[in-house]
């Protein structure tokens, strides 16, 4: 395997992904994105140079509108999904001591 | 010939006739449903009571002349990625086992519009990240013709739905073949409509560029006439496209005299199983005979695609799963410390394997300091397979190419193997990059006796060829039969082909939630055990 991921890039990674791994699954996921950017280093192959990254295959442009509110008071039904919920908010741990 | 035989315009026709009541019609499925579905898991929710209730009230709407359409009150299987009002929408996933919208996705808006009546939410790969629909938390969907084999991914559920004649149409979603790939393997016929034709809203995002709502049916008429009822611009989707004409049905003509057909040589050499090459050869003389022009030629850059494909589903994927975090909706683990605990817990608990190696890869991808080296490396890679295919389209109105490298895999060959299960995506994925329709149709069986597809790419809004060429190709091949599947509901336990031991495994995790989730597969299951 040409990619070696570190220790410290998967931690990093998981932050960035806010995913907590066993170290079992983190050894995995180093063996799985390397194992893949082994694969996608076949890219290389291409020369690219010159070329526009191409995000969206139609030319599209920002599409404005007038900030008009169009539904109704959903909270009950909204809040009817929250895993917990007071005051008619979502309800989260304590954040700020 | 039964109810649950017939096609969602045949279903149509008799419903206007009067000859079958929209109760008939959705009681049919339903039945079928209960019969056939232990075996085979194509639904992760099934709707009884609302479907029936429904029913009622389009009859009225049809007397009254609301409903008018070809389509009006012929039942419908919708994804479990595509949001209904009132009815669950978990993505087959655990960090959404509980998720009710507060609002209906556009082209399920529209086909409400049209008198749609639908059933239930058909099961798939988590989050549409699969080839095989195992990756689901609710257990892998069966292949009709097969039990033993996959559906194929990620629409499995709606393919194997519709195979089954548990439905006479389904809706799925393609970020990458997961409508025609199961296609193929379920013997139906699915299309993908070109980037912006059909409206995102309300479709849980996986990769946004490359995700398109289409059709799955059990011909190429039905699908024509589901895209026209599907497709509209639509302004809550900032990438929605406002197309003229969207009249797909006017190209159901048996007339390819002069169309340019080219299959890309290089789709056919190393790694193309036998029989499906067969299979395109077997299209391509049909198209032949009827007076098409049909040549091979050298597309370029095919290897790529995937490299690139995985690159950019899961660098938008990364963002777009961002948003499930265990305070508005789904999933919230138990024990926790603090706010990002939670988060991360909840993220940790809920989400499955594939779809934590994707995040995973997307969150690195778009790390500083390779994000140019991989993530605009391949938005430069698609760049130049979107001019390969303009070229391409030049010299061609239609691409004929297989749907899939092979028939339908026996289940747990691919997942212990995700890059080999990437690469059985290699005909499919490119069309997605493009922002192409393709649509895919059986052609025949294999030795082992499931079905080949082949597949049509357009150019861009260019669906009305490949409707034209597969409705022709269809005329020549005669109407497909649905798999007998008297043998899959005597072979198989329905509880746990269906994979319940899976979703009670969750159950535990979750308490008592979850069997509000396996209502619909239990009822059907223990159905199943009956008639077997």
């Amino acid at each position: 395997m040409a990619n070696i991921i570190s220790d410290e890039t998967i931690e990093y990674v998981g932050i960035l992904a806010k995913l907590e791994l066993s170290d079992e699954e983190k050894e995995q996921a180093k063996r799985d994105i390397g194992r893949m950017l082994d694969y996608v280093d076949k890219l290389n192959e291409l020369d690219t140079s010159g070329v526009e990254p191409l995000s969206h295959v139609f030319p599209v442009n920002n599409v404005f509108r007038e900030d008009v509110v169009t539904n109704g008071d959903e909270r009950e039904k909204i809040l009817e999904n929250a895993p917990a919920e007071k005051d008619g908010a979502f309800k989260v741990p304590k954040t700020v001591e | 010939m039964q109810l649950t035989d017939l096609t969602a315009l045949e279903m149509g026709r008799k419903i206007k006739e009067k000859e079958v009541s929209v109760r008939e019609a959705v009681q049919a499925s339903l039945d079928r449903i209960a019969q056939t579905d232990g075996g085979i898991n194509g639904f992760v929710t099934v709707d009884a009571e609302g479907a029936l209730a429904r029913a009622d009230e389009v009859q009225k709407g049809i007397a009254s002349g609301q409903y008018s359409g070809a389509l009006a009150g012929v039942p419908v299987a919708v994804k479990d990625n595509i949001c209904t009002e009132g009815l669950k929408t978990t993505c087959s996933s655990k960090i959404l086992y509980n998720f009710v919208p507060t609002y209906s996705a556009e082209a399920v808006l529209n086909m409400n519009r049209a008198g749609a009546v639908i059933l239930g939410k058909t099961n798939m790969d988590e989050f549409a990240m699969g080839s095989t629909t195992e990756t689901s938390a609710f257990g892998p969907t069966r292949n009709p013709w097969n039990p033993d084999h996959v559906p194929g991914g990620s629409s499995g559920g709606s393919c194997a739905a519709v195979a089954a004649c548990e439905a006479p149409y389904a809706l799925g979603s393609d970020t990458g073949g997961s409508i025609r790939q199961p296609a193929s393997f379920c013997g139906v016929t699915g299309l993908k409509p070109t980037y912006g034709t059909v409206s995102r809203y309300g479709l849980v995002a996986y990769g946004s560029s490359l995700d398109q709502i289409g059709p799955i049916a059990k011909d190429v008429s039905d699908c024509a006439a589901i895209l026209e009822m599907i497709a509209s611009y639509d302004k809550k989707d900032s990438t929605s496209i406002d197309r003229r004409e969207l009249d797909f049905t006017s190209a159901l003509v048996d007339d390819v005299k002069g169309l340019r057909v080219g299959i890309p040589s290089d789709y056919l050499g190393e790694g193309l199983d036998d029989e499906v090459r067969a299979a395109v050869m077997k299209a391509a003389d049909v198209l032949r005979e009827k007076g098409a022009v049909v040549e091979e030629f050298d597309l370029s850059l095919v290897e790529y695609a995937i490299p690139a494909y995985y690159v950019i589903a899961s660098a938008e994927a990364s963002s777009n799963l961002a948003r499930f975090d265990g305070v508005k909706y789904g999933y919230r683990a138990k024990d926790y410390d603090g706010l990002h605990s939670m988060y991360k817990k909840s993220r940790s608990e809920g989400f499955g394997e594939e779809v934590k190696r994707r995040i995973m890869l997307g969150s690195f991808v778009l790390s500083s300091g390779y994000y140019d080296a991989y993530y605009l490396k391949a938005l430069r890679t698609k760049a130049l397979i979107k001019q390969s295919f303009d070229r391409a389209f030049e010299k061609y109105d239609v691409i004929l190419a297989p749907a899939s490298p092979t028939t339908a895999p026996r289940l747990g060959e691919s997942l212990s193997d995700p890059l080999k299960m990437y690469l059985g995506d290699i005909y499919t994925i490119s069309v997605n990059l493009a922002g192409l329709p393709g649509i895919s149709v059986p052609v025949c069986t294999d030795g082992k006796g499931l079905p080949i597809g082949v597949q049509l790419i357009g150019d861009c809004f260019k669906e009305k060829n490949i409707i034209r060429a597969a409705y022709a190709y269809e005329q020549a091949r005669g109407r497909w039969v649905a798999p007998e599947l008297a043998a899959c509901e005597k072979k198989y336990d329905g509880a746990k082909a269906c994979g319940l031991n899976n979703a009670y495994e969750i159950h535990e995790a979750v308490s008592g939630e979850m069997r509000k989730i396996c209502g619909g597969v239990q009822k059907a299951a223990s159905a199943a055990k009956e008639v077997g």
